[in-house]
């Protein structure tokens, strides 16, 4: 059995509104794939596992980015070079933001990011909250629920994940129509819900990549036919909560 | 004034014919036409106000601190609809004063949301507050937790007579410092061996978590590493990283160690907040040396219908109506604040008057269809629900979860995703329902709880769920949202008799 090694970051202090539902995402998915995911919990101090083929980060309070934040730049180096290299991730609200280049807070701190996402936040005195449909070309309908404070500005040569529909006050800044931001084979997002629960589109490109970075390509060769059918079962059912998620109001 | 009262009793009676439930409209009317209403009116009573606030189990304690005052001698006035906003306090008041505005009463017990108890402080100042915990809960109505204790921590500094506040969450226990000079601040606690039941919000025991938890203990027992002894795979008390480093110590079962790392910054600006036990992060896991704070009630030992609690060294035991440990918390919540008020009652006499509570509309409410038992058990977030889960033996009930997200809900379905339903494998699920029933159906699946029927029209859930024949004598739960329970409720009503809780539809 092929195994995957998927870290979970900072799970102790940058989990917030479910965000653990992607890592039980994507362990599941791989299961159901037929590779053997190993799933390691990442905090403040802890060693890189020998393997990392997937990285995996949450969001969280202020005060939570700020007992992360010495330890992010320690990291900073490893997550750079991993980026660089292709390895897939999945920042959300907070980690998103602290990927970035910096996070003036509302309070006029600066939080320096380690700079993998070309974008910078400023913290604002309203939140940007509620449920999300964002349009990617490449995942489609990307359904979920936003909820921050900071406003996220990309820079000019910077990718977002999706587009808006230019609803009022949504997105990444709730002015320019972008959500999320993506670089190599990083995504971050504001999107909870958790995010990668119905959406296995963005769940599958995170899988596949890992997978191919560490086996050259991905198959399903050691897949059941039950976890075949397993799989097709759940993916009726997020189908249904896709589409009753994206007709509730905001 | 006497304007003020009737118009809002004739809105009162309108709404109530509309069928609109008739909860805050007629409140909102009076807040307009006569603003000094709810301080000159609650001003008036002799002991004063006690004011209920926290995420959880507002509704439960407010009711057994009103039950044990009322059976202490005193005339109670109280907000019973789980109506917890202003507008709702001053509906309940219209249909209690005199037309001259006099509330005929000795002292008024109130469950206020957070956010809306830093509004009615501004108008009243309350005598006593009794403050439970804080966790993530429509955290997209009040934003991050820290927020939500900082709303708090406005109520505690309003407050003249006595903060009672929970010394075991400590963001709660952190607002000793605000309360005002001369106001008296008391805790209610736990005993150790029960902490394990409440695990901290910081310790987000996810499935995830669970299971990383369990096969590193696993990995501890081959190793020969002594196993905490917190292990009940029910219940999952602390994080699995923290855990696989740390259980070996097998001494604070609940996690505290991420709990009183995180008081050190939450709340930050003008309160600079002291861990409660232990004094540097991280060190709170070894509470040997640490200080402990003095609890006026603690909650010693727990039993089938009944509790044990420990008040000025001896203890008490009481025989209860409710269920789960957490209502047993709660009482020792209401104890607390109770012999505050009433400092004359014999402990005797007070825990008498814990067991006489009976269990709040729908908040463990057993309606009887048919000879055979129906649970609502209301659940508003993940913490709520995981101990509600915790309470009952999964495979002894037949379970029903509906899940709605109107606003009174929260919008936002991230919360399913922090609680754990892998206690429900075994038995399964035999109904999922509520606006939202597939966002929860898609949870159990990457729980791999079996689900027998999704059917998005809760009342023909309902009435599918309770009329089907099941294993005899088992009684049937439905787990719920605010709404949810309010329409699970009146579809129970067409099917038998179930009281008039003074709720619209």
């Amino acid at each position: 059995m092929r195994t995957i090694d998927v870290v979970s970051l900072y799970p102790k202090d940058m989990n917030i509104y479910g965000d653990s539902g992607n890592v039980l995402t994507v362990r599941r998915r791989l299961e159901l794939y037929g590779y053997a995911p190993r799933v390691h919990m990442v905090d403040q101090d802890d060693p890189w596992p020998e393997h990392v083929d997937v990285i995996l980060g949450g969001g969280g309070q202020d005060a939570g980015q700020r007992k992360v934040i010495d330890d992010l730049h320690e990291r900073a180096d490893d997550l750079r070079a991993m980026a660089a290299d292709g390895v897939p991730m999945l920042m959300i609200c907070g980690m998103y933001q602290l990927f970035g280049e910096y996070f003036k807070t509302i309070d006029g701190d600066r939080m320096e990011g380690i700079g993998v996402l070309g974008a910078y936040t400023i913290g604002k005195p309203q939140r940007l909250i509620g449920n999300l449909v964002e349009h990617s070309d490449e995942f489609g309908d990307i359904i979920g629920y936003e909820n921050h404070s900071g406003q996220t500005f990309l820079r000019e040569d910077a990718e977002p994940l999706g587009y808006v529909k230019s609803l009022d006050g949504a997105g990444n800044n709730g002015s320019d129509d972008t959500e999320g931001a993506r670089a190599h084979n990083v995504i971050g997002t504001y999107m909870h819900g958790s995010l990668l629960p119905k959406n296995p589109a963005v769940a599958d490109f995170l899988i596949r990549r890992a997978v191919e970075r560490r086996y050259g390509a991905f198959d399903t060769d050691e897949q059941t036919p039950e976890q075949r059918q397993t799989l097709e079962h759940l993916d009726r059912v997020i189908r249904s909560a896709r589409h009753v998620a994206a007709s509730r109001p905001r | 004034m006497f304007a003020a009262v009737a118009i809002g009793r004739l809105v009162r009676f309108a709404s109530r014919l509309t069928r609109h439930g008739g909860s805050a409209l007629p409140g909102k009317v009076v807040e307009r036409i006569d603003p000094g209403f709810l301080a000159r009116t609650l001003g008036r009573l002799p002991y004063g106000v006690v004011l209920v606030s926290g995420t959880n189990g507002k509704t439960t304690t407010t009711r057994m601190v009103a039950s044990m005052l009322t059976d202490l001698g005193l005339k109670v006035f109280t907000n019973p609809t789980g109506s917890n906003f202003t507008r709702g306090v001053v509906s309940a008041l219209l249909t209690q004063v005199s037309l001259g505005g006099r509330l005929d009463a000795d002292i008024a017990v109130l469950e206020l949301d957070e956010a809306y108890a830093v509004h009615f402080v501004r108008q009243v100042r309350p005598r006593y507050a009794l403050l439970l915990n804080v966790m993530r809960d429509q955290l997209d109505r009040f934003g991050e937790i820290d927020n939500t204790a900082r709303l708090l921590g406005h109520v505690a500094e309003a407050t003249t007579g006595t903060v009672v506040l929970n010394r075991e969450d400590p963001r709660i226990a952190a607002l000793a410092k605000l309360a005002p000079e001369g106001t008296e601040v008391r805790y209610f606690g736990l005993a150790d061996d029960l902490k394990r039941f409440f695990p901290s919000d910081d310790d987000m025991a996810t499935t995830v978590a669970t299971e990383e938890r369990a096969e590193a203990q696993d990995a501890g027992a081959a190793a020969g590493a002594p196993l905490s002894p917190s292990v009940d795979g029910q219940l999952p008390s602390g994080r699995g990283a923290e855990t696989a480093g740390l259980s070996v110590d097998g001494q604070l079962p609940s996690g505290k160690g991420a709990e009183v790392g995180a008081v050190g910054s939450p709340l930050g600006g003008e309160l600079s907040v002291q861990p409660t036990e232990g004094s540097a992060e991280g060190s709170g896991r070894d509470d040997s040396d640490a200080p402990v704070l003095p609890a006026d009630v603690t909650l010693a030992a727990v039993g089938d219908h009944e509790a044990t609690f420990l008040m000025d060294g001896a203890e008490h035991r009481a025989k209860v109506r409710l269920e789960g440990v957490y209502n047993l918390y709660n009482a020792a919540a209401a104890l607390a604040v109770t012999r505050a008020v009433r400092p004359d009652a014999t402990p005797d006499e007070l825990v008498r008057a814990a067991g006489n509570v009976t269990p709040a509309f729908g908040r463990g409410e057993i309606i009887d269809v048919n000879g055979s038992p129906v649970e609502l058990l209301l659940v508003k977030n993940p913490m709520g629900f995981r101990l509600a889960l915790a309470s009952f033996d999964a495979s002894q009930a037949t379970t029903m979860i509906a899940i709605n997200d109107e606003y009174a809900d929260g919008r936002d379905m991230s919360w399913l995703w922090d609680v754990d339903f892998t206690s429900l494998r075994e038995g399964g699920v035999a109904m999922v329902s509520g606006v939202r029933a597939w966002d929860m159906a898609l949870r159990l699946e990457y729980d791999q709880v079996p689900v027998g029927a999704v059917e998005t029209d809760l009342d023909k859930a309902v009435e599918r769920f309770v009329t089907e024949p099941g294993p005899l004598g088992r009684p049937r739960h439905i787990y719920c949202t605010y709404t949810a329970m309010l329409r699970a409720r009146a579809a129970l009503g067409r099917i038998t008799d179930v009281s008039d809780a003074g709720v619209g539809r």
